[in-house]
């Protein structure tokens, strides 16, 4: 029976060995050691023996079996490593081919993102982003900022009506009066949103546009006040070396009145390029007007003096700038249609 | 307006070149919007020359060939002229070669018809000092040959181009706009061109005037000139106005334009003896009634409007534009001149309605002074005299209807301190006083400050301290202000939390790889029906275009629109959103429920807003996918279409990234897939829809739109702690077999309500359709999650939870579970 065992783990052995794929050496496990296997079954046999023989078979037989079975894994483990990189190698691919192309990448529109841009910059320096209606009452957009009964701008040629008498707000100082009503002094606000004017729509002018209001009223709030906020506005949209120049205008709804320029930022404010030529962005003035803006008409805070605004008491300033423009300044953007066209090519350049 | 500065150095010459003053003009309010060069360059090529023969060309029947003396000593040039009124013995103007001429050409030697030509014989039209092409100019023979013909015409000056705010009609005038730059450069100031004044008051024998309308002229004045020869304007005169921008005509319109450009003050002339019956009447118009204007065209006129009449009707319409009846012809021998004041609003209101407006209606309509009018009339006198050979007939008419207060110049008291206080930095008192007075305002120091009496060109402009504090501010110089910063009290910059939520609406968006539009709020009628939405939009009252009539009542319209855009661009794939705003008007037959905007009670705006109800405006919230859900590629050349799956995934992102728990059951819109359309729930109460859009409106589109008001009243802004990771969640899965009409969304709510509160989460990963399950049945696969919150939960711990939502599957709904 010895003999017979050393046989069988000696054949079973050389057959391991000889196996060239893991599916032939599991036919080979299942014929060595498998329930119907010889050797396995030659153990049963061993309680018919000697006792001294007994032990000693027994122990051979186990030997053998345990040997057999490490043989089997050693040799799978090889096997089954080359047949892994076989299969590997059969799967290769042109790693030349395009790649899937990615969950495609949003963008926010161009007037959107220069309106957080404007209003990031104003609630550092304290201001909080108020709002209001695009169809507001004639008390509003203009009673209320001091524009005379027959000031041009009331004009139908000029500015859009609902049929039952609303206004299409031309500016968004409606919100200084409104804001006013609604809280004493202190003010902080700016009020971004869409305006209307009943222009035909070229490069420049456009039906429907954006403007950002700010209001700050205060017992001491000053034109000085003023000049170092717009600056502070200024160099964070257009960079650290702009400076701002404040030049006399005239609007109904502020006194003193302002229209502020910027340093262009073309030309550092010299009016001339590198090469000599004359600078196409400011024109050559070395200066870019941005805004509008003043102290607050007294005849404005009249309209809400019962709510904390004394004119003698409280003063403040305002101002109104065009989000387009800002944009358009800012980004080199040449006409102001393309914002309301919408073409995909424009979008994904922005935002 | 434009200023030639040889006009204004007649009465100030400020030490600064162009540029400077422009600066200075620009900084103190009088903005300069472009410099001209008017006239002539390369001044020095332009002599007086004496023409010492003129013979005729060999060789052209209409040349002449001269011989003139330049007076630089050397030889005779001679020059081929084309004038007929060329003779031996004239002084003339000649440019050499050389010369820049008013087009900006450079004069050259040239050869006429063989013979050479040095240069040119000039006619004032060639120097832009008129339009008279004629003949040569022939000038004083007293002058000298060779003397520079720039000291003795006014060939060449700088123009500049004002912007003139509304609040400031006196700047409409040279001797206005004389004054700010006195004021703002310091250099000194002539009297006014009024001082002296030929006229005197008193009656006018022969003629009279009438105003009915006194409200709407407050003063009406009017001279008479005698023997009067209409001809043309000496050079000067012309070269003034053609600077100015004002075609020269003839002496006595020539001398009304040059008098407006002047003080401001617009004149009218009539022809004296065609005012029928001497007489002048101020009056409204009839309605209806017609006249036929000095450029040819009949206006019919309303009740507002004011004429001036004659005794044969309407002449002229008052302060727009005088009749072509009594228009000053060639024959004129005597001569009206009107000086008026008209109430500004009345005149804008006409020339608006009639669509006409002139110099004159541009300058009254902003408000002019009584007082102009005699200012006017002294300096017209003055030169009706000097130019035309006239003399003054009589007094003048003055029909002043002004009371004694409107007559008083106003006194306003400026505090020092107020000043100090409004712009954040001191001005010395004496530079206040130094710079009222430059600008005419009389001033006393008085207490506190200054009393200040305004002058009557600046009456309507300057009322109040506020207005006085703008005035030395801003000859002060605003560059001298401090860039400070506001105390900003109680100020804290914060965005509203539904300000906040609508950026994160936004960023979840773009996360999704949507562009957003930006969309049209005004559209066409038929643009706004074409989704068979059974809205009535805001309409316009005034709209410039059919295209742009009503106010939107959703955002998808716009949506569509960019997308075809695109498509007939080449790019029919298209990922937008936008969110914005839509207006619904409020009807009257229902009450106003409380909305965003109304004015708090009290308010003077609240007494305004109860008379006008205002649009309900919402903000939005829409996108759109059409074409392919995913970018084509190699792996995948047909993507599947961006369908209702698709579109909806996006609005579920949407809500994830504001927390807010969105409900969907199916629903019709007129404008989607009737089988592919669902309204969207926030908190069971409907907030918008989302589904495939029906092909007939737009084909292969699929999209949402949303209240973004609904979204962010139910966002969870502040999400309490859930522990979540001390204990594991014990996941299992449940097929179940439903009839197909059967929404997911029950089957989820029978779960969700029979798992009791162990059940974490249910959700749908697999829909299986087919032989295995029967005929019109669906099987849905569906995940448990079971969470507790104090313990590691095991199978037999969820076992009654489970049972119990296969029992309740059962009984609701029929389902059964699948092996």
């Amino acid at each position: 029976m010895l003999d017979r065992i050393a046989h069988l783990r000696a054949d079973g052995e050389a057959a391991i060995a000889a196996a060239e794929t893991t599916e032939e050496l599991e036919t080979l496990r299942v014929a060595l050691l498998g329930r119907k296997a010889e050797l396995p079954n030659l153990l049963r046999g061993v309680a018919r023996l000697e006792p001294a023989e007994r032990a000693q078979a027994g122990r051979a037989a186990n030997d053998a079996r345990q040997a057999l079975e490490a043989h089997v894994e050693a040799r799978r483990q090889v096997l089954a490593a080359g047949e892994l990189d076989a299969r590997l190698a059969a799967d290769a691919i042109d790693v030349t081919l395009p790649g899937a192309p990615p969950a495609p990448v949003g963008r926010l529109h161009l007037l959107t993102a220069t309106r957080r841009e404007i209003e990031d910059v104003f609630m550092g320096l304290g201001f909080r982003v108020a709002e209001g209606p695009e169809v507001d009452l004639v008390h509003y957009n203009f009673d209320a900022l001091n524009h005379g009964l027959t000031h041009p701008a009331r004009l139908e040629t000029d500015t859009y009506y609902d049929v039952v008498g609303n206004v299409l707000r031309t500016h968004t100082s409606p919100m200084q009066v409104r804001a006013m009503e609604l809280e004493p002094p202190p003010l902080y606000i700016v009020v971004p949103g869409r305006t209307y004017r009943r222009d035909q729509i070229d490069a420049t002018h456009s039906p429907q546009f954006h403007q950002v209001e700010g209001l700050a009223v205060d017992a001491d709030v000053t034109l000085a006040d003023l000049k170092g906020t717009l600056l502070a506005f200024a160099r964070a949209i257009f960079g650290a070396d702009r400076d701002v120049r404040l030049r006399p205008h005239f609007f109904p709804f502020t006194e003193p009145s302002v229209e502020v320029d910027v340093s262009c930022f073309q030309c550092s404010g010299s009016g001339f390029l590198r090469d000599g030529a004359r600078c196409n962005l400011c024109k050559g003035e070395g200066w870019i007007e941005i805004l509008g803006a003043g102290e607050i008409d007294p005849n404005v805070f009249e309209y809400v003096r019962e709510h904390g605004y004394d004119p003698e008491r409280v003063q403040g300033f305002a101002f109104g700038m065009g989000i387009e423009r800002i944009a358009m300044l800012k980004h080199g953007v040449t006409d102001l249609r393309l914002f309301y066209e919408n073409d995909l090519r424009l979008l994904e350049q922005f935002g | 307006m434009r200023l030639p500065l040889l006009w204004l150095h007649d009465y100030t010459v400020p030490d600064l070149d162009p540029k400077g003053l422009d600066q200075r003009l620009t900084m103190t309010g009088t903005k300069v919007e472009a410099i001209h060069e008017h006239g002539v360059g390369a001044l020095e090529r332009f002599v007086v020359a004496k023409v010492l023969s003129a013979e005729p060309h060999p060789d052209a029947d209409r040349l002449v060939v001269c011989l003139v003396d330049l007076g630089d000593g050397g030889e005779p040039s001679q020059i081929v002229c084309g004038a007929p009124n060329v003779a031996a013995g004239q002084t003339v103007a000649v440019a050499q070669p050389g010369s820049v001429m008013p087009d900006g050409t450079r004069l050259k030697a040239a050869k006429l018809r063989g013979v050479v030509s040095h240069g040119m014989i000039l006619a004032e039209d060639e120097v832009a000092l008129g339009t008279d092409h004629a003949g040569i100019m022939v000038l004083d023979d007293a002058l000298a040959a060779g003397t520079p013909l720039a000291d003795v015409l006014p060939i060449a000056t700088h123009v500049f181009e004002l912007e003139i705010t509304p609040n400031r009609p006196d700047c409409l005038s040279v001797y206005g706009v004389a004054r700010e730059v006195h004021a703002a450069t310091g250099a000194p100031l002539a009297p006014p061109p009024w001082q002296h004044d030929p006229g005197a008051a008193g009656p006018v024998v022969g003629f009279s005037v009438e105003v009915r309308d006194p409200d709407l002229c407050p003063r009406f004045t009017l001279r008479a000139f005698e023997d009067v020869a209409i001809g043309p304007s000496p050079a000067w005169l012309k070269a003034r106005l053609s600077a100015a921008g004002q075609r020269p005509i003839s002496n006595v319109v020539d001398i009304t334009n040059y008098v407006m450009l002047l003080t401001g003050q617009p004149l009218h002339a009539f022809d004296a003896d065609r005012v029928e019956g001497g007489s002048l009447v101020v009056r409204r118009a009839r309605d209806g009634e017609r006249l036929e204007t000095l450029d040819g065209v009949t206006r019919t006129l309303d009740g507002e409007m004011l004429v001036i009449d004659d005794a044969a009707g309407p002449t002229s319409i008052a302060g727009v534009m005088g009749g072509g009846r009594s228009e000053v012809s060639d024959a004129t021998t005597r001569v009206l001149i009107e000086a008026a004041t008209w109430d500004g609003p009345n005149i804008q209101r006409t020339s608006t309605r009639l669509a006409l407006r002139s110099e004159a209606s541009g300058r009254f309509e902003k408000g002019l002074s009584p007082e102009s009018t005699l200012e006017g009339q002294a300096v017209a006198s003055q030169l009706m005299l000097e130019l035309t050979g006239a003399t003054l007939a009589g007094g003048t008419i003055d029909v002043d209807a002004r009371s004694d207060a409107d007559r008083e110049a106003p006194v306003l008291h400026l505090r020092d301190a107020r000043v100090t206080r409004l712009l954040g930095h001191a001005i010395p008192l004496t530079g206040q006083v130094a710079t009222l007075e430059a600008l005419g305002f009389a001033v006393r120091e008085d207490g506190d400050g200054l009393d200040v009496v305004v002058p009557h060109f600046r009456r309507s402009d300057v009322t109040r301290e506020v207005d006085l504090v703008e005035e030395v501010a801003r000859m002060d110089g605003l560059d001298k202000l401090p860039a400070t910063l506001p105390s900003r009290r109680g100020a804290v910059g914060v965005l509203a939390p539904e300000q906040r939520l609508r950026r994160r609406a936004e960023d979840a968006l773009v996360g999704a790889g949507l562009y957003e539009a930006v969309g049209w709020s005004l559209q066409s009628e038929p643009a706004q029906a074409r989704l068979g939405a059974a809205v009535e939009p805001v309409r316009l009252r005034n709209p410039m275009t059919a295209e742009q009539a009503v106010m939107r009542t959703h955002l998808l319209s716009s949506l569509l629109d960019v997308a075809a855009l695109n498509a007939r661009r080449g790019a029919p794939e298209a990922r937008l959103f936008e969110v914005g705003s839509v207006y619904l008007p409020w009807h009257s037959d229902r009450p106003r429920p409380p909305g965003r905007w109304d004015p708090p009670p009290g308010s003077r705006g609240r007494a305004a807003w109860d008379a006008h109800a205002l649009p309900d405006e919402r903000v939005h919230v829409g996108a759109l996918l059409t074409g392919a859900a995913r970018p084509a590629s190699w792996r995948e050349p047909e993507p599947p279409r961006a369908d209702y799956f698709a579109i909806k995934g996006v609005l579920e992102a949407l809500g994830r990234a504001l927390r807010v728990d969105l409900g969907f059951e199916p629903a019709a819109e007129p404008f989607l897939h009737p089988g592919r359309a669902a309204r969207v729930l926030v908190q069971d109460q409907p907030a918008g829809w989302v589904g495939e859009v029906h092909p007939s409106v737009a084909a292969g589109s699929a999209a949402f739109e949303v209240d973004v008001g609904a979204l962010t009243t139910y966002a969870d802004t502040v999400p309490a702690y859930r522990d979540l990771t001390s204990f594991p969640e014990l996941r299992q899965d449940l097929a179940v077999t439903v009839a197909q009409d059967v929404p997911a969304a029950a089957v989820l709510a029978v779960v969700r309500r029979a798992g009791g509160k162990l059940l974490a989460l249910v959700e749908v990963f697999d829909v299986y359709r087919g032989a295995q399950v029967g005929e019109g049945k669906v099987s849905l696969a569906l995940r448990l999650a079971f969470r507790a919150s104090d313990r590691t939960l095991t199978d037999e711990a969820v076992a009654p939870a489970r049972a119990k939502i296969v029992e309740r599957l059962r009984e609701e709904l029929g389902g059964e579970l699948r092996a």
